[in-house]
């Protein structure tokens, strides 16, 4: 497989708007308000610095580049937890129960890691593709898991901060997309190259929805969920 | 069968959030009163807006000189704007009760273009005092 224009493309427009949710955030003296995001995204710029180098260095099809993406994407994931953590923290901040999120939170990341170790432990004698995509797929569905309960607190609790809002919906739009890219891809291999272009077009997307959030919406911004679910008449 | 299922919840999770992403950046312009000069240029006499108003207005949006952060917001809206379209179409005759929630939110999509067909008006009469006032 050799990677096109539009790969390139992508990862270039990625990599800016990553940098630049982090410089946003340092100008507009945000970077402690939102920490985690911006560690998570920072680490996201140099990780797709590093894919780059990796590949021009040993090509995308060595074991090298192979060990450097999955090794990268756990500490992404952690780092996405992280993340998820905050908002959990944002949300239920006036209920003074981060403690117990703190607790719960670390006591789900060691069962994932836990997981995870013995199903690469299982199967590190055949580190397929189709592993790959498989233990991707679960990855980032606890992950479309864990923001979905949250998006149902947000709902239960008449959370009305915009860029609170904004910021998880982002999150679930792109998590949710990307679990679903790689399902499918799980259930039609031979059809993969469709949905191959999922994961980077929502690098994308998730970055740029979230500078577009903290360039726009105002800290004091305020918005009835009620208005932001759907029902038919 | 995993995979199936984590398929399944995926996609409708996502439609939901990608749903109600789109209505948090609708809601914004709900409160904006559309001015008169607005009206005027789009032909539209009431404050009530057409659903498919919409990409005319996209167009005279077009036609003003860009302000530069307003793009991120008009391609979302245009993209939940024509996943609208493609549901109510489909569901118009099969289930009405959803076809009337699209046009709904289709007129929403028309009320939020003319918004920012109205703050780019107001930025070109800035920029044109502001060269006025240069030369002089």
């Amino acid at each position: 497989m050799q990677l096109g224009p539009v790969d390139y493309g992508l990862w270039l427009i990625g990599f800016l708007l990553e940098a630049y949710v982090v410089v946003c955030s340092l100008f507009r003296k945000d970077f402690l308000r939102y920490i985690p995001l911006n560690i998570y995204m920072l680490a996201v710029a140099l990780v797709t610095w590093g894919q780059y180098h990796f590949i021009h260095t040993y090509g995308l099809n060595s074991p090298s580049y192979f060990y450097y993406y999955y090794y990268s994407d756990s500490l992404l994931c952690i780092l996405m937890y992280l993340v998820i953590i905050h908002f959990y923290q944002e949300v239920f901040v006036e209920m003074k129960v981060s403690r117990y999120i703190r607790g719960a939170a670390a006591l789900l990341l060691a069962a994932t890691a836990f997981f995870s170790y013995i199903v690469v432990r299982q199967n590190q004698e055949h580190m397929t593709t189709r592993f790959v995509v498989e233990l991707e797929q679960n990855i980032n569905f606890v992950v479309v898991v864990l923001t979905y309960l949250l998006w149902g607190a947000i709902l239960k609790l008449r959370e009305t901060r915009t860029r609170l809002i904004q910021l998880v919906l982002a999150l679930g739009v792109a998590f949710s997309a990307t679990a679903g890219s790689y399902a499918l891809r799980n259930l039609f291999p031979d059809s993969s190259y469709l949905f191959r272009w999922v994961p980077p077009v929502m690098g994308v997307w998730l970055p740029l929805a979230w500078a577009y959030t903290l360039t726009k919406v105002p800290e004091d911004a305020r918005l009835a969920t009620a208005r932001l679910v759907a029902r038919a008449r | 069968m995993i995979a199936a299922l984590i398929c399944v919840i995926s996609l409708a999770t996502f439609l939901q959030f990608f749903v109600s992403y789109s209505r948090s950046i609708l809601a914004s312009s709900r409160k904006v009163q559309l001015s008169d000069r607005v009206r005027e240029v789009t032909g539209i006499p009431s404050q009530e807006i057409a659903a498919d108003d919409f990409q005319r207005i996209v167009q005279l949006v077009r036609l003003c000189p860009e302000r530069g952060d307003d793009q991120t917001e008009i391609r979302a809206v245009g993209t939940y704007y024509g996943l609208l379209h493609v549901l109510g179409q489909i569901c118009r005759s099969l289930i009405p009760s959803v076809a009337a929630w699209t046009e709904q939110e289709r007129r929403s999509c028309s009320y939020f273009a003319a918004v920012a067909l109205d703050r780019r008006i107001s930025y070109s009469r800035d920029l044109l005092t502001q060269q006025a006032g240069d030369r002089s």
